[in-house]
């Protein structure tokens, strides 16, 4: 297994085979009255989280402590020594000398997580960066997408929205076209990066023609800081154009899934009544989450100890 | 994430399929008359060449006792002692179809040897409930015990020096039904 998770460049589709199949051994565990395994005893996490998040960070935390591994978290807000001007190296080193095994790194650049690769011994894994990627996310889109289709050859998913700041859309298009699906993108012209077509995806700037033909709609969020930039005219006409209402999913075949990362805004990417429908399997993803994290903590954590072999 | 890249070479074949059937039908016997009946049983096969045995237990035991027994497989790879010494292995589903709490459970593994795995397996059950009691069938004994476990029935004795690898291979995984002995090249 690899020793960093940087990037789904990084994993090819036995790889990923590997994590999503152990991931659902562990799915078993999480659903029996003893949650907690004994595997990771005496490896200790740490969370460094330079962005705010709810679920990435809780889930990562929560994986961790299932598989007995201790959990530190680092917040670099108004009590960390972050404010005191402490450099994201010196943060590491930090943490290095305190004996981690794994850092689990959200920073609002692309790259650190790879940066921090260069300085630490742990295992990096990148729990989002910048725009650049968000592969657990990825994985755990793929792990749900897989329980409900068996496999992925020929499955055709729509991501919506803007591709273009999005580290979850960069990090699922890599995934599934490594795992044979077809990807179309849809969104704002402004937000959809030009490159797009180098990545194997297709375009469809209109959302409706795409939908009758759609397995997956994966919709992103809209960030609403966006909006300032004035990359799209305004939240009412993001939702009358690229909005999954209910109108909008009856278009889309029987057995088809809603899918979004969460937070939602209700209302603009996707409409109340589509988020609370059988085929929205959200709050799905994030139970799987759970599961597939600790996969990976036990895959890459679980390889042999470089200290205690020496 | 292989096991190891050494080849495995088979020096000797020690039993054939015959000897596994009768052996396995021997203990199948001695897990009734031990529990008195089949009341509470349940067989569960450590994964994975215990688990197509656990299965072949049960159903000799239906056949001469007419009771259909609760059967399931247990993967213990979370559970092992030795997952930073030799790394994750690749796991597979635990499936045990009845509750444990207050039954018999009988763990069923091919070979045994240092009694780690058992000792894996003790936590992996204890994690599901509280069973009544936990014993423990193997098809092959080869000594060595690192730890103070001790099987209950054992289809055969099989003396090794410890740099010997005994396998078992089972028709259901392997192809065919034989105890081998051999060694990495």
């Amino acid at each position: 297994m690899i020793k960093h998770l940087l990037s789904m460049d990084q994993l090819s589709a036995d790889d990923i085979t590997l994590i999503l199949d152990t991931a659902e051994s562990l799915r078993q565990v999480t659903d029996r009255p003893i949650k907690k395994l004994p595997t990771l005893r005496g490896r200790t996490v740490c969370n460094l989280f330079y962005e705010a998040s709810t679920r990435t960070r809780i889930s990562f935390e929560l994986a961790a402590k299932r598989l007995s591994a201790d959990v530190i978290n680092f917040s670099a807000d108004a009590k960390s020594s972050v404010s005191k001007g402490e450099s994201f190296k010196d943060t590491a080193w930090t943490l290095e000398a305190m004996g981690v095994d794994a850092i689990v790194v959200r920073h609002g650049s692309s790259g650190a997580p790879h940066q921090l690769s260069n300085w630490a011994k742990a295992s990096v894994i990148n729990a989002g960066d910048g725009a650049h990627e968000h592969p657990t996310q990825a994985l755990l889109d793929l792990f749900s997408m897989r329980e409900h289709f068996k496999d992925f050859s020929g499955l055709k998913v729509a991501i919506v929205g803007d591709i273009m700041h999005s580290r979850v859309a960069r990090s699922n298009i890599k995934g599934l076209i490594t795992m044979g699906a077809e990807v179309t993108v849809s969104g704002p012209p402004t937000l959809i990066p030009p490159q797009v077509a180098s990545w194997g995806a297709k375009v469809s700037y209109d959302i409706e023609p795409i939908l009758p033909g759609t397995d997956v709609c994966y919709l992103l969020r809209v960030q609403q800081e966006r909006q300032s930039e004035q990359l799209f005219p305004s939240l009412r006409e993001y939702a009358a154009l690229w909005g999954l209402d209910a109108r909008r999913m009856k278009m889309m075949p029987e057995q088809s899934l809603v899918m979004h990362p969460g937070p939602m805004n209700r209302g603009v990417e996707i409409g109340a009544d589509v988020s609370e429908s059988p085929r929205s399997i959200v709050l799905n993803q994030v139970a799987n989450g759970l599961a597939v994290r600790m996969s990976l903590l036990y895959l890459m954590l679980g390889a042999p100890n470089q200290e205690a072999a020496a | 994430m292989s096991e190891t890249a050494a080849r495995f070479t088979v020096k000797a074949h020690v039993f054939g399929p015959d000897d596994i059937r009768r052996a396995l039908v021997r203990v199948a016997h001695e897990i009734v008359e031990a529990n008195r009946g089949t009341d509470d049983l349940v067989l569960v096969g450590i994964r994975t060449r215990g688990a197509p045995l656990a299965e072949r237990i049960a159903a000799s035991i239906a056949s001469f006792e007419g009771a259909d027994l609760p059967s399931g497989a247990l993967d213990v790879g979370l559970y092992r002692d030795d997952v930073a010494l030799r790394g994750p292995r690749r796991l597979e589903s635990t499936t045990i179809p009845v509750d444990v709490d207050g039954r018999v459970v009988v763990l069923v593994d091919d070979v045994l040897y240092t009694g780690r795995t058992i000792r894996a397996a003790f936590d992996a059950v204890l994690d599901l409930g509280r069973p009544r009691a936990i014993r423990l069938a193997v098809l092959v004994d080869r000594g060595h015990r690192e730890l103070p476990i001790r099987p209950d029935h054992v289809g055969k004795n099989l003396p090794t020096s410890a740099d010997e690898v005994v396998r078992v291979h089972v028709q259901e995984i392997d192809g065919e039904d034989a105890v081998v002995i051999g060694g990495y090249s």
